[in-house]
């Protein structure tokens, strides 16, 4: 008997808050957005999430779903689905996967939710979603080329490329834009370019290979990660190689994690260039747009720039100091 | 002649021949761009350490090497492979940085608790994981790659989640030993060296290495002759676990850091590769270790090689199948009988002329 009674009130309490949580929603005219993100496999992805929450509270008018999908692809999936059965406003996805998208995009399509690609790209048609925001690798290549023509000044270049994964969308934009930049310059020379897999325990490998085929014959290494970069230095180490501002060699990397600008502030990595996960301000210009019913653009590329270190001055790049490293989230 | 023809029926020479083979190929691209010929194979002191790309390949070849050893008395005892040591090797980076950093840390100069205690809990735990999977394949009879398929799968994830999903790195000083150099040597291959010897040891002073063939052989046989077998399969289990925490203990020291999610990635694959190169029979019974070995060095050779080459990332992989493929068919019983058909045709028409 007792259990019975409790079984409903327990039934009413829960219907009585469900109520009261449409009500809410309804009431305080909240924009509700669904955020699928990857996982939190590193501080650029920790700094990412913060930005997201940071951005979308109830101050600036939204309730900001986010869903940690902990690089599970499947997961990932079941997230935006519960996402349209909650039939959220809008949705955000940072997909897992560039493949495989379809229907679920479709879903969403015909509940009406607008669905908004951030940091990473998919495979499917343009179409079936309404926005992308991301970073350009493409660009990022460009400036690391840039900053080493300014830096150069003419000089000949003799330049090993460790590049990140094979097929990766960052490896292949950071190669074509550097190379864009290499092939304007007679004197620049691409001597080998392999890919160390965007690993330390890759770079290193490939390093030491490096340093044995092009003995002396190079003044530039380009790593197109941090990690790679670590590995690269740690080789250099090794054979008795000196780089940095105060050897012999030219270091370029990507990505600006913490410990990669600390080796630039230290003087060890010449030049590193951002990969910003800072991209919610961004994405919420876009809704709010989507929201007054203006034009929006349809691929936004967020603002990266690059570090170089002390004592180097670049149109094309910032001077690394103490405060610069100290106030960056990530 | 006779000489050769004896070296030629030699276990090893085929593998051996293998190996040199694959670093031919470096001799002839060095003569072709104008080089030294032998440059491939000089080794000096630069910077107070060995230095060539011999020296390369025996350094990064000795997870594979290690790894190898456990391997092989899997394969030769059960009929089946391990399929889990890569997972393992990242389950070690995980649980010893993860001891040495402290839990969610993510970047420390100074140990949270000793070394040895790390290392030793890292080894302890690939231990266990061994001695699961040897108590599932002898005790539960489950399918070795059904068995191994478990950790296979979840060492990683345990890994990653010991080290909340980042890479752990430990800045140390004397953590770095085990993966750089001690003097003038790389310490990998030093740790190489003595995980080789001691198996080499235990085979050859013990009965072990009789016991393990002769379950590989025939399980049912081997426990009415009086055998364990059960346990014995459940021992080569464990020493591959261990084999596969040594491994990991190599990596993990090189870059200083947990990086689970990379760490012996796919590297199981390279084990049994090498097995399999060593001239040694994937469905058990005997086996040959120095094979195993050889195997292993010959996949690096083959890697440095291709680096050396300037073969680019995206074509490697194919030209490194092309060779595997080269290898394994050289090896093969229908070629081996092919050469002994045709050295029997020889030896037969040169009687015929003499008579």
């Amino acid at each position: 008997m007792n259990k019975k009674i409790l079984a409903a009130l327990g039934c009413g309490i829960a219907a009585a808050a469900m109520m009261g949580m449409t009500a809410m929603a309804e009431d305080g005219e909240l924009i509700r957005v669904g955020y699928a993100q990857v996982g939190h496999e590193s501080d650029w992805r920790t700094a990412n999430t913060q930005n997201y929450q940071d951005t979308f509270t109830e101050e600036n008018g939204f309730e900001l779903s986010l869903i940690d999908c902990d690089n599970d692809n499947a997961a990932q999936l079941e997230a935006v689905r519960n996402f349209i059965t909650q039939e959220m406003d809008y949705i955000i996805i940072a997909p897992i996967q560039s493949a495989g998208w379809d229907t679920v995009l479709q879903e969403a399509m015909d509940a009406g939710i607008p669905v908004i690609i951030a940091d990473r790209e998919i495979e499917s048609d343009a179409s079936m979603y309404d926005a992308w925001v991301g970073t350009d690798p493409t660009k990022e290549g460009e400036t690391a080329g840039n900053w080493l023509a300014e830096y150069l000044d003419g000089a000949d270049a003799n330049i090993l490329v460790i590049e990140g994964s094979v097929g990766a969308s960052a490896a292949i934009g950071r190669t074509n834009g550097f190379n864009a930049v290499a092939e304007t310059h007679d004197n620049w020379t691409i001597l080998d370019s392999q890919s160390g897999d965007f690993t330390q325990d890759g770079g290193q490998e490939v390093m030491e290979s490096f340093i044995k085929s092009y003995e002396g014959q190079f003044n530039v290494v380009v790593c197109q990660n941090d990690n790679e970069a670590y590995g690269a230095m740690d080789a250099m180490d090794a054979a008795g190689i000196t780089y940095g501002v105060d050897g012999d060699v030219i270091l370029i990397s990507f990505d600006t994690t913490h410990d990669g600008l600390q080796y630039v502030l230290d003087g060890k990595i010449h030049c590193n260039v951002e990969c910003n996960p800072i991209q919610a301000e961004t994405v919420m210009g876009v809704i709010n747009a989507m929201e007054a019913g203006e034009e929006y653009e349809a691929v936004t590329y967020v603002e990266e720039g690059a570090f170089v270190a002390p004592g180097i001055e670049s149109e094309f790049a910032t001077t690394m100091t103490q405060e610069i490293l100290d106030g960056r989230p990530y | 002649m006779s000489s050769w023809k004896k070296l030629t029926q030699k276990r090893l020479f085929l593998p051996i021949f293998s190996m040199i083979l694959v670093m031919l190929i470096n001799v002839v691209y060095d003569i072709a761009c104008g080089n030294m010929p032998f440059n491939f194979f000089v080794i000096t002191i630069r910077n107070e350490v060995l230095y060539g790309r011999l020296i390369d390949i025996l350094n990064r070849g000795s997870e594979i090497a290690i790894l190898a050893i456990g391997m092989t008395l899997v394969v030769s005892s059960s009929g089946g492979t391990d399929i889990s040591v890569g997972s393992v090797m990242s389950l070690y980076a995980g649980v010893c940085c993860m001891l040495l950093a402290g839990f969610g840390n993510a970047n420390v100069s100074e140990y949270h608790t000793p070394l040895l205690v790390g290392i030793g809990a890292g080894l302890l735990v690939t231990l266990v994981c061994g001695l699961f999977n040897g108590f599932l394949v002898a005790y539960m009879n489950i399918q070795p790659m059904v068995a191994t398929l478990i950790l296979w799968s979840a060492g990683r994830a345990i890994g990653l989640l010991l080290c909340n999903s980042q890479i752990v790195y430990v800045r140390v000083e004397s953590f770095q030993v085990l993966g750089s150099y001690v003097g003038f040597m790389p310490t990998p291959i030093i740790v190489a060296a003595v995980c080789v010897a001691v198996a080499a040891l235990v085979l050859r002073f013990t009965a072990l290495g009789t016991y393990i063939q002769s379950v590989g052989i025939n399980k049912r046989a081997s426990r009415i002759a009086g055998f364990n077998s059960a346990k014995i399969i459940l021992l080569c289990y464990a020493i591959c676990g261990l084999c596969a925490g040594l491994a990991g203990m190599v990596a993990t020291s090189r870059i200083y850091s947990a990086d689970t999610n990379n760490i012996g990635l796919n590297m199981e694959l390279d084990a049994i590769l090498s097995v399999a190169l060593g001239g040694n029979s994937l469905g058990g019974g005997r086996f040959n270790l120095a094979g195993s070995i050889i195997g292993a060095y010959t996949i690096q050779a083959i890697t440095t090689t291709l680096y050396s080459l300037g073969v680019s990332s995206a074509q490697a992989p194919v030209f490194k199948a092309i060779v595997v493929i080269l290898i394994v068919v050289i090896q093969s019983e229908p070629v081996k009988a092919y050469f002994k058909r045709r050295n029997a045709k020889k030896i037969a028409a040169k009687g015929a002329t003499q008579a």
